[in-house]
């Protein structure tokens, strides 16, 4: 979504966010991420203005005080930018993908399942199983902090047993575009 | 903003002092957690491996944070990671990895001497007559905030500036008042914020109206 990302020609308009839809904002991401009122509070103050930063291609990221920390495709699910998964890694379920699916993915690859199957990488057991398009933080075997954000293009119980094609498609990713820029 | 009318919020009257979003505020919150980004890919320490300049990231995190660079790269750490790769696999990993530096060494060189190279063009353009105006266009390639620049030409030379799109989409900055010359000086002196630029790459330039435009 942003491998090819520049704040000077991708960036229509930046508006103030109305309260009303901030509050309806605020439910939403409450609502999708695993996350308390208070610890969105913390990262979100109520007081703070949100900005809405509009961007081709439907692509609409939130900022405070001129950091992303949410964006959204059209009017898809919110993701929570990689910095800010990083602060809170618990706010999108897990999943992981083996070692040698990283320097994919670093390119900016959508995520296979056979990476997400492998002994390195993890899925949900099936008493958590997701379904598809859900928002997931995107770990790689053997590091502690997240490499991506993505969305689930197959249920978690799919992926193991089709075991082919896409599993997570990439939304953001460690050393995109959306990375680079630290504020808008 | 905050509107005042409608229902009033009645609980926590001020009680949340918390401005920075990181700072956590009363009602127990969980605390973000403390990450160290590399100095030199911006990355998580642990993936400077993947980037194109882990060997100026290992000395970085060598001198700042001596205890991660141990996590990292110690001999251990380096044997389980190997751990689930065959050996030819983790051989060839790094083959590439070598390569892709020096790639991206050569490029960063390549990109600072074209920058190094890019042309400042002052133009002074006719108005009226006897009027002018002056466009200064490149200045960005030297990393120089364009608006902060304008700032500084008008206070300098008392007249109006801003910076604004010309018709290929690039921003320039547009004084009015001949003033070709003394930015031209200004540069060469390096004033204010305008630093770092080699007074060779820049070039003056006469636009005259053409005779019978509006």
């Amino acid at each position: 979504m942003f491998k090819k990302f520049s704040a000077s020609t991708d960036i229509a308009s930046q508006t103030p966010v109305k309260t009303s839809v901030q509050r309806s904002i605020r439910a939403n991401v409450l609502s999708q991420w695993k996350t308390e009122p208070e610890t969105l509070e913390a990262i979100w103050p109520k007081k703070e203005g949100l900005m809405h930063v509009k961007c081709r291609e439907h692509i609409s990221i939130y900022t405070i005080h001129g950091e992303p920390l949410i964006f959204q495709h059209f009017d898809g699910p919110f993701y929570p930018t990689l910095r800010l998964l990083h602060k809170y890694p618990y706010i999108l379920p897990m999943v992981k993908v083996d070692r040698g699916a990283i320097r994919f993915l670093l390119a900016g690859a959508h995520m296979m399942c056979p990476g997400l199957t492998s002994a390195g990488g993890y899925l949900p057991p099936a008493d958590a199983a997701l379904p598809a398009n859900t928002p997931v933080a995107i770990h790689a075997e053997g590091k502690e902090h997240a490499v991506g954000v993505g969305i689930t293009k197959l249920g978690t119980e799919e992926m193991r047993t089709v075991n082919k094609g896409v599993g997570v498609e990439i939304a953001t990713y460690l050393g995109d575009d959306l990375w680079a820029v630290q504020t808008l | 903003m905050a509107p005042k009318k409608g229902k009033a919020p009645p609980p926590a009257p001020a009680a949340e002092p918390a401005v920075d979003p990181d700072a956590p505020p009363p009602p127990e919150p969980v605390p973000p957690v403390a990450i160290v980004y590399c100095g030199v890919c911006t990355y998580p320490p642990e993936y400077c491996e993947f980037g194109a300049s882990l060997t100026r990231c290992k000395d970085w995190l060598k001198e700042e944070h001596p205890d991660l660079f141990d996590k990292y790269y110690s001999d251990e750490a380096l044997q389980t990671k190997v751990g689930t790769l065959s050996l030819e696999a983790q051989t060839k990993l790094e083959k590439d990895m070598a390569k892709k530096e020096v790639k991206a060494e050569a490029k960063a060189d390549a990109a600072l001497k074209k920058k190094m190279a890019s042309p400042i063009i002052i133009k002074r353009i006719e108005r009226n007559k006897r009027k002018h105006i002056t466009s200064v266009f490149g200045l960005e390639a030297f990393g120089i905030d364009l608006k902060k620049a304008s700032k500084q030409f008008s206070s300098k030379f008392a007249t109006g500036s801003s910076v604004t799109k010309n018709p290929q989409g690039l921003e320039e900055i547009v004084v009015s008042g001949d003033v070709s010359d003394e930015i031209l000086e200004m540069i060469e002196n390096e004033v204010g914020v305008l630093k770092g630029i080699p007074a060779d790459n820049v070039e003056l330039v006469e636009e005259k109206k053409k005779k019978g435009g509006d």
